[in-house]
């Protein structure tokens, strides 16, 4: 599908659509700003966030972030996230607090999963909470987009989570024009995505508009796989293996960034930012498709997101 | 390319979400992994087709029951505009629902059922539509396959929604057969109703101009933020962030700061690197005054060539969105643009039957209802009315006690300005 056409008729103030989103998310960062004490960033390294940043500094510079951004590391990452994410915080000198979820394991918290299929991910909700909880984040700003998902699809921008950090869409508050109602009660929190109404294509659009840099993996690269359910997966220390798997090199890139045990890569040849746009243009998988997490039934985002996921 | 948003008002038995669902597939904007699921799923059509309809309902609790409860978004594109959709449950104890998803809409989708015609929630629907200051509607007249694509039915359900749309004063109305089953005038034209000579659902959507209806004379930027770095080099910088509401503002315009009503000249305006000659309405920007006034969020600035109502004492319409009735002894926190302040519900001046439009004198107001109300601010609110100025003639109601948000206000007229 061809992405520049600028076909509609147009009257003088009408903004293009990269703008319209742009204007939003800002507006909605700056409402956190005004309307909560203590708000944090969570920062996975994921295009996504590294968006949330680009939009962080179009809406406070040239002031500092009235946020630190957290990192929650399941200690499963792939190497290029946290040299990315290393570097990025020298460049925009703001505060980076990490939550280690290995932490959580030593301290009995959490249990590691067995198992050829086992993941880190499920359990980096135990020490995203803990992480809230320690520092008294009242505000998480968060990448989700509302496309990525059914249950996302309903979801506020403002989305108020209890002491347990579940989500409850039964309960959801109204959410009308743009007034975004940000009172809660101690304990509680609230997961901001100002993102929401920006779609897979939109974000990689915005993110050669501004020229953005991004993790090397995003981009084609070789690296040995396997095969698991029928997806490409990093051959990994963090990846329970046996005989039955094989590795083999392949040329891949991956469309999300998450813990190495549950993100799978696609074969591409993609290497620059508009191959990966005709790639997804043309793609016939969605984003989340290539997420074993949600793999596991139809109504597997609704069960984490109650359950305090991101 | 621009991004059209719009909501669709209608139940499951109008084919809501079949024709949203119909949008999305035949543009193409099902994703394989997607459309695998839908075709694993247990519902299909009585001829064993897809059930188009699963593509929109999120939630495992509405799939068990069947019906959309929420107001879930959905993202589409074509070559030649966005699209987001809120789809809104139709039936009358989801009205608050619909009223969100028609909050921040450009344009609105009455389904009507072909076989039943104008009927008790078509009035309620353009209703909400109408309440909302939906400037663009579309009528779709559904399930033409049914009464074999008649044109006569067409015409007939048309000369009874236009009587409504009269008293709603509803502008802009357009109608379309369709049949979102079959597919017939949604994205392609149909065969089977050679009679209408109008466009498809889609064509439609694609060329509505929506642009000009924030393009009005008086500028308002409520203040969100001051950026304030207080560093050894941008020591004397005060920006004051928020987004342009309404109208435009350009360097070298008289500005008033309201409530205060401190005067000053913009000297400045920027978008992060960028330097700006003029913002207007939907732009995120960062204004500087040539004047060191005091200016903090909740503030709104605005030209003074056309100054908003300012007032305590407001007229406006209300939906209430709690379960617990409004309480007209209680206080209620009213957020205005970046704006908190506490209000009291002084009068119920009537309250609307949203099926019949009948106007009642009453003393409770409960969930899903609408009407008029008189209110007192505890704070003087710079606001326009809402049909001039949706931007700037809007609130809502939150309960101290649960911080729920609780009424939708639509401002109508300001009592002691």
């Amino acid at each position: 599908m061809p992405l520049n056409h600028n076909v509609n008729k147009m009257s003088k103030n009408s903004l293009d659509y990269l703008d319209q989103l742009e204007a939003e998310a800002i507006h909605i960062l700056r409402e956190v700003a005004g309307q909560f004490e203590k708000p944090a960033l969570l920062f996975s390294g994921g295009k996504d966030s590294i968006t949330l940043v680009r939009l962080a500094e179009k809406a406070f510079r040239p002031g500092k972030f009235p946020f630190p951004l957290v990192h929650i590391d399941t200690g499963h990452n792939f190497e290029e996230t946290i040299a990315y994410r290393d570097k990025m915080i020298e460049r925009i000198g703001e505060k980076l607090i990490v939550g280690y979820v290995q932490e959580s394991i030593d301290q009995g918290k959490v249990i590691e999963q067995k198992g050829k299929n086992a993941s880190r991910n499920a359990l980096q909700t135990v020490t995203l909470l803990d992480t809230i909880a320690k520092h008294g984040f009242d505000a998480c700003i968060g990448g989700a987009r509302r496309d990525e998902e059914k249950a996302r699809a309903k979801e506020r921008i403002f989305s108020v989570r209890d002491e347990f950090g579940q989500w409850d869409p039964k309960r959801q508050r109204p959410e009308l024009w743009n007034i975004y109602n940000g009172k809660i009660h101690k304990g509680e929190n609230v997961r901001v995505f100002p993102i929401s109404n920006w779609t897979e294509l939109d974000v990689w659009n915005y993110i050669r508009r501004e020229g953005i840099e991004l993790p090397s993996i995003y981009f084609a690269h070789e690296r040995d796989c396997i095969t698991r359910n029928g997806q490409l997966m990093a051959a990994s220390p963090f990846l329970n293996m046996d005989e039955e798997d094989v590795v083999t090199r392949k040329q891949v890139r991956f469309r999300t960034v998450g813990d190495m045990t549950c993100t799978a890569a696609v074969e591409s040849g993609a290497v620059l930012i508009d191959d990966i746009i005709d790639e997804i243009s043309q793609s016939k998988i969605s984003e989340r498709g290539a997420r074993m997490d949600d793999k596991v039934s139809e109504a597997a985002m609704e069960d984490r997101k109650k359950g305090g996921y991101f | 390319m621009n991004i059209l948003k719009f909501f669709t008002a209608g139940s499951v038995d109008d084919g809501k979400s079949t024709l949203i669902g119909r949008m999305l597939y035949d543009t193409d904007s099902i994703l394989a992994d997607q459309l695998e699921a839908l075709q694993n799923s247990n519902r299909k059509n009585d001829d064993g087709s897809i059930d188009l309809a699963i593509l929109t309902d999120g939630l495992r609790a509405e799939r068990e029951q069947g019906i959309t409860i929420d107001v879930a978004y959905k993202y589409f594109q074509t070559e030649k505009r966005k699209f987001i959709i809120a789809d809104t449950p139709g039936h009358i104890q989801y009205t608050r629902n619909m009223v969100t998803g028609a909050s921040t809409a450009d344009l609105a989708i009455i389904l009507v059922d072909a076989r039943n015609g104008v009927v008790e929630q078509t009035i309620r629907h353009s209703y909400l539509a109408s309440l909302l200051g939906i400037k663009h509607l579309i009528v779709c007249i559904n399930k033409m396959d049914m009464v074999d694509y008649s044109e006569t039915v067409f015409d007939a359900i048309v000369l009874k929604y236009k009587a409504l749309a009269h008293q709603l004063n509803l502008q802009n109305v357009n109608y379309i057969p369709v049949s979102a089953l079959r597919g017939d005038n949604v994205v392609q034209k149909s065969d089977h109703m050679s009679w209408y000579q109008g466009e498809s659902l889609l064509n439609y959507l694609e060329n509505v101009d929506v642009s000009s209806d924030l393009d009005v004379a008086y500028a308002r930027l409520p203040v969100q933020w001051v950026i304030r770095p207080q560093t050894e080099d941008l020591h004397d910088y005060r920006g004051y962030a928020g987004k342009v509401a309404s109208g435009t503002l350009k360097v070298g315009d008289e500005i008033t700061v309201l409530p205060s009503g401190l005067k000053s000249t913009i000297s400045k305006i920027e978008q992060f690197d960028k330097e700006l000659s003029e913002t207007f309405a939907g732009q995120s920007v960062t204004l500087h005054l040539k004047d060191d006034i005091d200016i903090s969020r909740g503030d709104v600035i605005v030209n003074s060539t056309s100054l908003p109502y300012q007032s305590q004492v407001v007229e406006a319409d209300l939906c209430w969105m709690d379960t617990r009735p409004l309480d007209p002894s209680l206080t209620y926190l009213i957020q205005h643009n970046s704006k908190l302040s506490r209000c009291k519900i002084q009068e119920i001046v009537y309250n609307v039957d949203i099926n019949t439009l009948e106007k009642h004198s009453v003393h409770e107001f409960k969930l899903n209802d609408i009407g008029r109300v008189l209110l007192k601010t505890a704070d003087v609110l710079p606001f326009d009315l809402y049909d001039d100025n949706r931007a700037n003639g809007a609130a809502i109601l939150i309960d101290s006690r649960t911080n729920l948000t609780v009424g939708a206000l639509m401002f109508r007229m300001a009592l002691d300005y």
